[in-house]
């Protein structure tokens, strides 16, 4: 068997008497979109957190290539290759477009010492930023100031920033949130291709593109796995169905 | 070219010709006031970098302003007493050369600023609001007590300090050094806005997360702005006790930190020309109110209302509107 690109051990977290991660292990393969599903609160922003940085697990640990990155702070972990998205959408208001593609840009090539030359006249920088915003399609909203952008086109954005890291794996939370039903639809087409540039680990509400879209599918309530299958076994679990699915499988 | 380069650049010409203009009907005050001013908004560039950039609220950027000036009055004091400032273990002599002052100005302060940043950027808010005032109020007292060099009385320079091919007893050619120093700094800090760390800093205020997620360390960049903020307001600190010919404790003063935070707020927050235009108008204001009233601080409180409430992008965004996007 390959080695996963990305994986928690026995990752546990609480937040007081709140266990928010409880023993979770899931592991992303290369290829594939693996979603994790689970109602709200189940833990599945905390769980991105502690794969991502910024919050330290209790217990277990998260390995990126093979290598233990539980200790390396956000940045570092971004360097090794995590692309993220979040579920609400960080970036630079004030700035347009492009700016938020070219920082992406700037720090997947990990140099910010540079104090004279104009970033926007740098042309690795640009064709990078620009090839990322061109496969999201907001190419024609570069010199648009991000607080102008609509909400869904601000999920775009998160997208491209992350597409313009080249990142090893792709860690996205609820990417589809508030798109609409034609978004949805475009995203979902869009994420069925990205997954052989890099794999997706896909945290989603929308069951329609987590059906549509998962290779894999881990369900979390209350901070634990309660199964891991691909999209006909969780439909068809019954712990799933009650926890969870409901009507919707 | 934009509204907004226009605008700058007028206020640029401004400033290069009214002292000029004032120099040639023979009103020497004018020029001293207008050298005052350049310096101040020289001082108040760079905190700017720190508060306009990278959203940091230094109260304490008095303590720059004030080892600048230090280092001018220490050095200066050595060099016309003839006593050497340390004997062991090598000789350090003072000096009366301006660039020598400078750099030393500009060292002492970055370093300052490195040590002072890495304590008090782990807060932020209200914390780091304070941490910095307490380091302001630490030098500031501690000038107070350090009596070598006059305590609370400060120390007087008879003769104000040199630069090579420069008469800087003459107002306008002391003026002129000024004010050439503030417009390089405007270039360079115009051309660090819109360089990769520009980018970067900015969008470590405004989306810290995002920087983090890039794979950049907002703590390092917003550490090395306060250093470069740092390092431009000590230099402006040297000039302007070179403009007195003395320096004392007040320089470290937390009014002396509040005034640069008023120039950037008066003047329009973010905007490179935000403190140029706030420390213009405050000297001004502190010139022609101060004639009327001694307490003019009353007025400035009106203004500076007034400029919260209803301006919020200061003198500069009332005229121009909000800043656009630029390329
Ligand atoms: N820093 C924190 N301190 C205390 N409790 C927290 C903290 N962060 C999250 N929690 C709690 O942990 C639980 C899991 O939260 P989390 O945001 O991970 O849920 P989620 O699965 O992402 O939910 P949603 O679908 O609504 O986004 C919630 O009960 C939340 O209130
Ligand atoms: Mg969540």
């Amino acid at each position: 068997m390959t080695e996963a690109i990305l994986a928690t051990q026995g990752i546990s977290k609480s937040f007081g008497a709140l266990k928010a991660s409880d023993d979770v292990s899931i592991d992303l393969m290369a290829g594939e979109i693996h979603a994790i599903i689970g109602p709200n609160g189940a833990g599945k922003s905390t769980l991105i957190k502690q794969i991502c940085g910024g919050l330290k697990p209790d217990t277990g640990t998260v390995k990126l290539l093979g290598e233990d990155v539980t200790d390396l702070p956000t940045e570092l972990r971004a360097r090794a290759g995590l692309g993220r998205t979040f579920q609400i959408s960080a970036l630079a208001m004030e700035d347009t477009v492009l700016q938020n593609a070219v920082l992406g840009a700037l720090g997947g090539q990990g140099n910010p010492w540079r104090f004279f030359k104009p970033v926007l006249k740098d042309k690795d920088l640009l064709d990078t930023a620009m090839e990322a915003l061109e496969r999201v399609g907001l190419q024609d909203h570069a010199k648009t100031r991000t607080a102008e952008l609509s909400h869904g086109q601000r999920r775009q954005l998160e997208v491209a920033v992350a597409l313009t890291l080249k990142p090893k794996a792709f860690v996205m939370d609820e990417p589809m949130a508030g798109l609409g039903t034609e978004g949805s639809k475009r995203l979902t087409e869009f994420l069925g291709d990205l997954r052989h540039q890099a794999p997706i680990l896909l945290v989603e509400h929308d069951m329609d593109a987590v059906f549509a879209l998962a290779d894999r599918i881990s369900v979390l309530v209350y901070g634990k796995v309660i199964a891991t299958g691909t999209v006909e076994e969780i439909r068809a679990n019954k712990d799933v169905r009650d926890a969870y699915l409901g009507d919707e499988a | 070219m934009t509204r907004e380069t226009l605008f700058n650049s007028a206020a640029l010409a401004a400033l290069a010709l009214v002292p000029l203009w004032a120099h040639f009907s023979g009103e020497p005050f004018t020029v001293t006031l207008a050298t005052r001013a350049v310096i101040l908004a020289l001082a108040a560039v760079g905190l700017h970098i720190a508060l306009g950039l990278g959203g940091l609220v230094s109260l304490g950027h008095a303590v720059f302003f004030g080892i600048g000036g230090y280092a001018m009055g220490i050095l200066a004091h050595h060099a016309q007493t003839y006593t050497p400032l340390m004997e062991w273990p090598f000789v350090i002599e003072g000096t009366k050369s301006m660039p020598v002052i400078w750099l030393v100005a500009v060292v002492l302060s970055s370093v300052v600023a490195y040590f002072i940043g890495l304590l008090s950027l782990r807060t932020s808010g209200v914390y780091f609001i304070m941490i910095t005032l307490a380091f302001g109020q630490m030098f500031f007292f501690f000038a107070i007590s350090w009596s070598a060099y006059g305590g609370e009385d400060g120390l007087s320079i008879y003769v104000r300090n040199g630069f090579p091919g420069v008469n800087t007893l003459v107002p306008i050619q002391f003026y002129a050094l000024c004010f050439v120093i503030l417009a390089a700094v405007m270039f360079f800090a115009a051309r660090l806005q819109r360089s990769p760390f520009g980018l970067a800093l900015n969008a470590a205020r405004q989306a810290p997360d995002r920087v983090e997620t890039v794979g950049l360390n907002p703590m390092r960049l917003r550490l090395i702005a306060f250093v470069l903020s740092g390092a431009i307001t000590g230099l402006a600190g040297a000039l302007f006790a070179d403009l007195n010919r003395f320096v004392s404790p007040t320089m470290f003063s937390w009014q002396m930190s509040g005034e640069l935070i008023i120039f950037i707020i008066l003047g329009g927050l973010g905007r490179l020309y935000g403190p140029v235009v706030g420390a213009v108008v405050f000297v001004a204001l502190e010139h022609i109110l101060g004639d009327l009233s001694d307490y003019w601080h009353i007025y400035l409180g009106v203004l500076l209302l007034g400029v919260v409430l209803f301006a919020r992008g200061g003198i500069i965004g009332m005229l121009l509107g909000r800043e656009v996007a630029h390329d």
